[in-house]
């Protein structure tokens, strides 16, 4: 059965938006310049959504938190991205964080603990999939975790670890044992307090310059309790995989509905100056807000089933389901090249004046973020994954 | 006065096919001609003659039904 994604007596999804907006406004917006010029984490922004209760939001209430689904995320991360591109993907990749552990570990009375103190503090999680030796196959793991007296110890090099220094924990892959095999992989909860960053590289890049994604030599230890208990092919399956996709291409969409209504009030800008005549990139901007369109859709496409097969009955929803891995991988790879697209012809709508730095219609930072869409898990990589899946695949 | 000024900006661009010299500042400008499209070219010659820029909220019939209406709509977005 499907559940209504917000009580009556609670805030309505409109108002929640309408409450982010003043916020993105307020709080968020006028630091991004900055955030991207300096290449820092976005510190105003998230003392705001911390003081809105955000962190917690996808945290079920009867645990404190908001309670939202995957469709308010969405809607969420797309408005977020409006205001900044890298508050949007840092708020994104902490919320799939906590859904790894709403999905699986509400049995464990260490993780419901965890949840209520998140909610309390508004913790920040950041994630370690990635490490150095194995690259971006996030389905396999060189370093390995080794319990003994209750108590866990790891180590891993990671070359990305996204915000690692502003988070308060950190999620991190590894084998399940020094004995596992590369994929036979557990998902534990680092808390930082119990580990130790040493510097592997910085973060100077093109976009998403505020996320911070340095690399680190991790050593952490603690109890064996904060090991999520389900092997990490399941949580990968379920969550990490769609709910990454979902959220991440719920973000570009926002970004490029940025680009596409700057790129509108430089159009209405020119019409000013022609009453009677439209200018000629009036007929521009109608076609890119047909790819826009296309790219929405296919977001709520992938929100709608997901939603379903996790509301649904069947226990073994996401079990060897190829149909619905290769829509998600559809997904990230149609939106993150749509996202370049539609801010490109923004950019040639608003001409020079998108070109520039200094311009109330630049679409500079909108642009080399978007470049950045294809990079993060590579399109190829994925591409190559669905190609095997497209041969297992049986239905339409 | 802004009736004024708006009445002249409706004769110019609006493209009524009533006879505008008729037109009060209560009469029915969608009755007298105006169209959702021609609303537009109405619209940016106001923003423009003013310097202003209609929110979404404002866009709506009510606001683009009679010259008076109009007037409040640019005295309102004058003032904030």
């Amino acid at each position: 059965m499907r559940e209504p994604a917000l009580q009556p007596e609670r805030e309505s999804l409109s108002t929640l938006l309408g409450r982010v907006h003043d916020l993105g406004r307020e709080a968020i917006a006028p630091h991004a310049e900055a955030v991207d010029r300096e290449g820092r984490f976005p510190e105003e922004a998230f003392r705001a959504l911390k003081e809105a209760r955000l962190l917690s939001c996808y945290v079920p209430t009867e645990l404190g938190g908001m309670g939202l689904n995957i469709a308010d995320l969405s809607k969420l991360c797309e408005v977020l991205a409006g205001y900044c591109g890298s508050t949007a993907m840092i708020f994104a990749m902490h919320q799939i964080q906590v859904a790894c552990i709403v999905h699986h570990a509400l049995g464990s009375a260490t993780f419901r603990d965890y949840l209520r103190d998140l909610v309390r503090h508004q913790y920040l999680l950041a994630s370690a999939t990635t490490e150095l030796g194995i690259g971006g196959d996030v389905r396999s793991s060189l370093c390995a975790v080794a319990v003994a007296d209750g108590r866990f110890t790891l180590e891993k090099q990671a070359p990305v670890i996204s915000y690692g220094e502003a988070a308060d924990a950190i999620l991190v892959t590894c084998r399940s044992s020094p004995e596992a095999g590369r994929s036979d992989q557990s998902h534990v909860l680092v808390r930082k307090e119990g580990c130790v960053l040493k510097p592997l590289s910085g973060w100077d890049t093109l976009g998403f310059r505020g996320t911070c994604s340095s690399g680190f030599t991790l050593t952490a230890e603690g109890a064996a309790g904060q090991i999520l208990p389900v092997p990490y092919a399941e949580i990968h399956a379920k969550t990490m995989h769609p709910f990454s996709h979902i959220v991440w291409s719920s973000l570009w969409t926002g970004i490029a509905a940025d680009a596409v209504a700057r790129a509108r009030s430089f159009v209405r800008a020119e019409a000013r100056k022609t009453p009677g005549t439209l200018p000629p990139s009036a007929l521009r901007l109608a076609e890119v807000d047909t790819a826009l369109f296309s790219m929405r859709a296919g977001v709520q496409q992938a929100v709608a089933e997901y939603l379903q097969l996790l509301t649904g009955e069947d226990p073994e929803a996401f079990e060897s389901n190829y149909g619905f891995a290769l829509r998600i991988n559809n997904l990230k790879v149609v939106s993150s090249q749509l996202i370049i697209d539609i801010v490109g012809r923004a950019m040639l709508i608003c001409g020079i004046s998108g070109y520039r730095n200094d311009s109330k219609f630049s679409l500079c930072r909108q642009l080399r973020d978007a470049y950045g869409a294809a990079l993060m898990v590579n399109n190829d990589r994925i591409l190559g994954q669905s190609s095997t899946m497209q041969i297992l695949q049986r239905e339409g | 006065m802004v009736q004024n000024e708006i009445r002249d900006l409706v004769i110019k661009h609006a493209r009524l096919s009533a006879d505008v010299s008729v037109l009060t500042d209560r009469s029915d400008l969608y009755a007298a001609g105006l169209t959702s499209l021609t609303t537009v070219n109405l619209m940016l010659a106001l923003e423009d003659h003013f310097d202003i820029e209609f929110p979404d909220r404002m866009l709506v019939r009510r606001t683009f039904g009679s010259i008076q209406s109009l007037a409040e709509a640019v005295e309102a977005l004058k003032a904030s």
